[in-house]
Parts: structure tokens; sequence; C-alpha cells
């Protein structure tokens, strides 16, 4: 065939070019939707409790994902440094991923639990005072701005439109299970516990009421859960989920 | 005949004010309908572009009723000269934004501890600028000049040129502001929310039907190879831009909405789109840029037809797989890893394919290098883009990756792409554009373009090879054992580590800077037609092509 069909007639480029630029990304692409073994099958994943999911919207917001990272790779020293190695699993309710491309700052796939909740709070207002050489931006705005939480139904509404399998006692009790989060020791905060299991219960709240969380409150309890979901003792790589 | 004309002109113009008088209803519905100050403060803008069209849109049609002042044979320069203005404005605020965050890692106090100056939020702001409002407009202005010069056809549309820029135009306000007032969907590249991502959308489809009507238009039987890259550009920026952005808004009087992907097939999306962001946007679109300026500027043909075609369909081709590149050793199968890593290895020899047709159009005119500086940021900017594809595929290597990836090495990367390849060919494409648009003898100074060259040159230098050694040495550290068998280094030590390099970037950066503002300062006088300062040591070509003493065409 001569190349000058193309030159001669843009219909016929613009076909050759539109096939030619579509094969990559159905073979990449498409394949990670029905395979089964890209999600790894483990115990634990949960979608994230009102709070949490309040707090990854900030972390969204505030662009952490330019310096950190959430993807430890399966290299001898990352899995020293940070843990186990990031599995698929880990963020299959992630809307969107943020494994991020940099580390200015340390990866973040398991800082839950690392840190106490003050540590977290005394950090974003202000990193040098806890790491001098700390080169992060300081937060204190997060600690004296209220979270907003009257749409966070609508949000867990659209999150599981699009996969997030939140159920309607859930969606329901949202509101009540952002201050039962902050309110170590009650009754609420046990119910939720069941609901999600493995959150966190906030000892520390900036705004000093649970009725009136920060924008801080929300993002340490999404930094507190990072990496704290799956059970590693009953996770098998070599069986079912050799990839 | 002159009867169905004005026909067609009174129709072209209601349709455009109902154009307008949409965008304005749609910002007004923004505006009283959201309880969110940023997307009151979107719609507000909205309103104000539709508001700003119209009055165009009717001073215009008043100004030409009656007269037959356009004929088909003219060319449609006005969205062009807009464009390129723009690119010199957005350029020089990128790299100041760029320059902000160089010094923000150096010293962090300048985060000033706002929301709007962290950065976080000024880093995809000085992407955006960079790639998208710069690059754009260069891509815009050139594209349009390309395709009319290639055709012999004037632009298709009484308004969807001036659509497709001044749209344009908004788009990158409404994003941009939005960065910094936290609207954000947190996908590198793609940050803009759902109603910007809509937005643009519509500009880009009439961009398309422009640059394809133009095509059909032709009055040369060929569609010239330029014009073969810029259409895979606009094509697959837009296949790319719909797939990666597929999202659901909480609201539709809200700002906010969540991506339909998660976890790793988000990954995939993300990288496939962020990935031939480059391909796409910053590759194949300046691409056609080279395939027009440099052989227009050293008055010689392309090199080799044969490889045109052979470089045009491998890379269109092989490109949209490199993705995976920038997932290696997380979670990604590794099958599509292998795969991603194969084919940027491959990407290597398309790439060099389109330098040395870019190089070796230069064979016989080998001197002008010396003579005409704005042939060698043409031809520097191919031997950087040589150079920027040649470690592209090393740094997908996945032993290379797991030391480059994550650390500067990266930045630097990106940099010598964007900096030496992308500005420096733009820089080339707007020395030549400006005085054949506005129509004069030369630019207002060649001298001024030779000190542009040597400083921004010398900036790239700093910036890169600071980043080639922070960039190692952090990558280093980061897996440095000591005799006991622990890790050597805690992670602040490695930032600490860094701290000379970000300085020595910072300074790269501003070097730039610096030969931006003389770009600027000199486009500007040529623009103002301000006697030419060295007229003598600019060549022919230099000229518009009506005033050159043996026009080229």
């Amino acid at each position: 065939m001569k190349h000058e069909v193309f030159e001669k007639n843009s219909i016929v480029l613009l076909i050759g070019i539109l096939i030619m630029v579509s094969i990559g990304g159905l073979v990449q692409i498409a394949p990670l939707f029905w395979v089964d073994s890209t999600i790894e099958k483990v115990k634990g994943m949960r979608p994230y409790t009102p709070l949490e999911q309040a707090g990854r919207d900030i972390y969204v917001r505030e662009g952490c994902y330019t310096c950190h990272s959430q993807m430890i790779r399966t290299l001898r020293d990352e899995v020293e440094r940070y843990g186990h190695y990031s599995l698929a699993a880990e963020s299959m309710y992630d809307h969107p991923f943020q494994w991020g491309s940099k580390r200015t700052g340390p990866d973040l796939a398991r800082v839950g639990g690392k840190y106490s909740d003050q540590w977290h709070a005394d950090h974003m207002i202000n990193p040098r005072s806890l790491v001098p050489e700390s080169i992060m931006p300081g937060y204190p705005f997060l600690a004296s701005t209220r979270l907003r939480t009257d749409d966070i139904q609508g949000k867990m509404r659209t999150l599981r439109m699009v996969g997030v399998p939140y159920t309607d006692e859930q969606i329901e009790k949202a509101q009540a299970d952002i201050a039962a989060q902050l309110s170590p020791e009650s009754r609420q905060a046990r119910e939720l516990l069941v609901r999600y299991p493995k959150a966190k219960i906030l000892a520390y709240s900036g705004g000093g009421d649970p009725k009136a969380p920060t924008e801080l409150d929300a993002l340490i309890a999404y930094l507190q859960v990072l990496g704290q979901m799956v059970d590693f003792a009953t996770f098998d790589a070599s069986g079912p989920n050799l990839r | 005949m002159s009867n169905t004309r004005a026909e067609w002109e009174a129709l072209s113009d209601t349709m455009a004010l109902v154009g307008a008088a949409l965008v304005a209803a749609l910002g007004l519905v923004f505006a009283f309908m959201s309880t969110e100050a940023p997307l009151v403060f979107h719609g507000a803008l909205f309103v104000l572009g539709g508001v700003l069209a119209a009055v165009g849109v009717l001073r215009y049609a008043k100004l030409t009723k009656g007269a037959d002042t356009i004929s088909d044979g003219d060319y449609f320069d006005g969205p062009i000269r807009v464009a390129t203005i723009a690119a010199v404005f957005w350029g020089i605020a990128g790299f100041v934004v760029g320059l902000v965050i160089a010094l923000q890692l150096a010293f962090p106090a300048l985060n000033l501890d706002l929301p709007w100056t962290t950065f976080g939020r000024l880093r995809p702001l000085h992407t955006s600028a960079v790639i998208f409002a710069f690059g754009g407009n260069v891509l815009l202005a050139t594209s349009f000049y390309v395709v009319q010069r290639t055709c012999h056809a004037r632009l298709a549309g009484r308004w969807s040129p001036w659509f497709v820029v001044w749209g344009f135009q908004l788009f990158i306000a409404v994003a941009g502001t939005g960065y910094l007032l936290g609207i954000t969907q947190g996908k590198e590249y793609a940050e803009p929310e759902w109603y910007a991502d809509l937005w643009l959308t519509v500009v880009w489809v009439v961009y398309l039907l422009v640059f394809l009507g133009t095509l059909w238009k032709r009055k040369e039987p060929h569609i010239y190879v330029a014009n073969w890259f810029y259409l895979a550009f606009i094509v697959t920026v837009a296949m790319l831009h719909l797939v990666n952005n597929a999202m659901l808004p909480v609201s539709l009087t809200g700002t906010k909405s969540y991506i339909v992907y998660s976890g790793v097939q988000d990954a995939m999306t993300q990288w496939w789109y962020g990935h031939n962001a480059v391909g796409f946007f910053l590759t194949a679109g300046f691409l056609g840029i080279m395939y027009y300026f440099v052989p227009k500027r050293v008055e010689r043909p392309v090199y080799s037809y044969r490889l045109s075609i052979v470089h045009f369909w491998t890379l269109i081709f092989i490109y949209i797989w490199a993705g995976p590149h920038h997932l290696h050793y997380t979670a990604l199968p590794d099958w599509a890893q292998t795969l991603g890593m194969t084919f940027s290895i491959m990407l290597w020899m398309p790439s060099w394919g389109g330098m040395i047709n870019g190089l070796m159009t230069l064979a016989g005119a080998w001197d002008k290098l010396r003579t005409d500086p704005v042939v060698r940021l043409l031809v520097v900017s191919v031997a950087f883009y040589g150079m920027s594809t040649f470690e592209g595929p090393l740094m997908s290597i996945k032993a290379v990756n797991s030391l480059s990836h994550y650390t500067d090495w990266t930045i630097g990367h990106v940099h010598s792409g964007a900096l030496g390849w992308v500005a420096m060919v733009s820089f080339g494409a707007i020395y030549c554009l400006v005085p054949w648009l506005w129509n004069r003898r030369g630019l207002y100074s060649i001298k001024l373009v030779e000190w542009h060259f040597w400083i921004s040159t010398i900036g790239i230098l700093l910036y890169i090879s600071a980043m080639w050694v922070s960039g190692i040495t952090q990558g280093l550290m980061w897996r440095a054992y000591d005799k006991l068998g622990f890790l050597q280094y805690s992670f602040i030590e490695t930032v600490e580590a860094m701290r000379p390099y970000y300085l020595i970037r910072a300074l790269g950066g501003l070097l730039f800077v610096l030969g931006s503002l003389i770009m600027a300062y000199n486009i500007w006088r040529t623009i103002r037609g301000d006697a030419i300062r060295d007229e003598a040591d600019q060549p022919e070509v230099a000229a518009a092509p009506a005033l050159r003493l043996q026009p080229a065409e």
C-alpha cells in the first residue's frame, strides 16, 4: 500500500492514527478490570470511615501526593524502611489512587500507628518543631478550619456508585460516625468499630469538641489508618495470590 | 454569491452569540446555585467570558457589515497572534512559579503557612502552567499557522478559531485559580476538576474540527508531515483526556468529584495518560513544530521523507505503551510493567529517527548554526530531545528505575525534556513567528536572542546536573547499608543532603526565567514596530514573507 493514501485523505489518516494509538491502552488497561489475580485476595480491607474519607479528600486537596508516595516497592531497602510492600488490594477503595511519583518526603503507605495523634497534630502545624531539618510546609490553617460535614453522605453515595461498598446503614449514620470517631470510650465509638473494624478513635481533637471537628482531625484519622487494614498474618503471597 | 456569503456570516455571528449566551448562562447557574465560594468565583469567570465574547462578536459584526473584507486567500492570523502572546505570558508565569517552588524546597519558610501558597498547591500550578498554558498556546499558535501555510487554505470557521484560543485561556484561568483554591482531582497533570475538564473537552473538539476543516479545504494534494503530527497530538490528547478523567461529580453545584477508577486500575490509566501527555502533547505536537520551522528557517527540505513516515507511525504506536514504566516494582502486575519497559526501550529508535531527521535537515546549511541564534535554539532543542529520549528508555529499565524512581533524577529528566526540548523549540518558533505574523522586517534584536539562548542554556545545564547528582545521591542513600546490615541513613538525613543541589537548581531556574524575560522584551519591541537594532545580522527569512527581497513562496 502506498503511503499516499494517508497523505491525501485526512479521514483515512485520522482513522489510521486512532487505530495505532488505541492498541497499547487496550492491551495494558482493559485486562486489569477482569484478570482475577490483579487485586489480591486479602482479609481486612474495608471502606474508609466518614472521618477518614473526609481526611483523604483533604490529603488530595492539599496535593500531599506531590511529595509523598503511598506505594512501597518490592525492594529490600523499602521493605526494611517502610514495612511490607504495598498490595494492589490496599488501594482498592482509593478514588483516586495516591501512589505518588516523588519522595521529597517519606512514603506514607504504612504511616498509620507509627506516631501518636498528638505528634501528627504538632507536626502538621509546624513540622520543624519536631523535625528541625524538615522542608515540609506548615499546615496550621487545618487546625483552625472547621471540617465541612454536611456533604459527607453525598460523597459516600457517589463513592458507592463508583464501586466502594458502603452500606445504607454506613451512609445513614455518617454524620454521627464523624463525631463518634472523635469520642474515645463512648458507646458510639464502639458501634463505629463494628461498622469499620480497626478504625482509630482519635485521642486528639484540635477543636476540643467532637461535634465541631477540624480538618486536622480528619487528616489525622486518615493518616492513622494508612497501612492498617490488611491482616498480614493471614496474607499468603505464594498461594492463590501468586502473580 | 456575496449574498449567500453575507447570510452565512450573519448565521455564524448569531450562533456565536448563542454560544456566548450559553456560556454566560452556565456561569450564572454556578454563581448562584453553588454554596462553595470557589465555584461561585468560577461561575463569575464563565459569565465574564460569555459577556466579553458577545461584545467581541457584536463589535466585529458591526465593523465588517456589508464590507467584503475577507477572501479565502487571506490567512486567519488573529487567533494565532493572541495565542503567541498568551504563550509568552503563561510561559513566564509558569517559569516564575517553578522558581518559587524550587526555592520553597530550599527555604521551607517560603510556604508562608498559608493554604494558597504551599508547595502542594503551587506544584500543580507550575506543571499545568508550563505544559498546558505555555505549551498548549505554542501548539495552538503554531498548528494554526502551519496548517494554513501548508494547505494554502484559510482556517475553517469564522468564530471557531477565536473560540478555541479564548476558550482555552478561560480553561487555564479556571484550572489555575482552582489549584490555588484547593480544587483538584489529585491526578498528576490531570488536576482540573470535572467542570473544567468538560469545558476543555468542548474547546478541544472544536479545535479538532477547525484543524480537520482546514485540511479539507486544502489546495495541496498532500497533507504535509507536520500536520500528521499535529493531528495525532489533537486526537490522542482528546482520547487520553476523556478516558483518564472519567468521573462522577458529588453534586452538579459543587466542585468535588470522584474518579470512577480506583487503586491499581486508576494508577495504570493515570500513567497511560501521564506518559502520553509527554508523548503526544509535549512530543508529537512539538515534532510538528520541528518539521515545519526547522526546514523553513534553514531553507532546506526535510532530510528524509521516508524517515518521516517511519518516524511518525512507529512513534505514535509505541509511545502509547510506555506508561507502566512509572509503576515499576509497584502493585501493578508484572506483565504490565514488563510491557511498559519493553516498549519504552523500543521507543528510543523512533525518537532518534526523528532527531536525525531534524538535525540532518541542516545538511549543507550548518553555518547557520553559527550565524543565526534562532536556528541554534531550534537545533539545540532537537539535541536535547535526543538526549532526553535516550535518558528516558535508560530510566525505564527496571534495574535503573529502582534507583531513579521517586528521586530528583526524574525531575531532572523531565526538565531536560521540558526546558531543553519543548521550551527551546517553542522559543525558536516564537522568534520565527512574531515578525512573520506582525509583518516586520525582523526581530527587534537578534543580539538579545543570542543572550536568551546562552542564559537559558546555562540555566538548563545547572538545573539538570544538580538534579542528576541529587537524585542519584538520594537513591543511593536510601539503599545504603552499614557494616551490620542496617539501613545507614534515616530519611531526614537524605533530605538534608539535598539542600546544596536545591540551591543550584533554583539558580538554574532563575537564569531560565531571566532568559524568558529577555525574550518577552524583545517580542514586545518587535510587535510595537520599533526600529530594528541589527537588521544586517538577521537572515532574509527572519522578515515577514511579504517583506522579503525574494519571497520564499
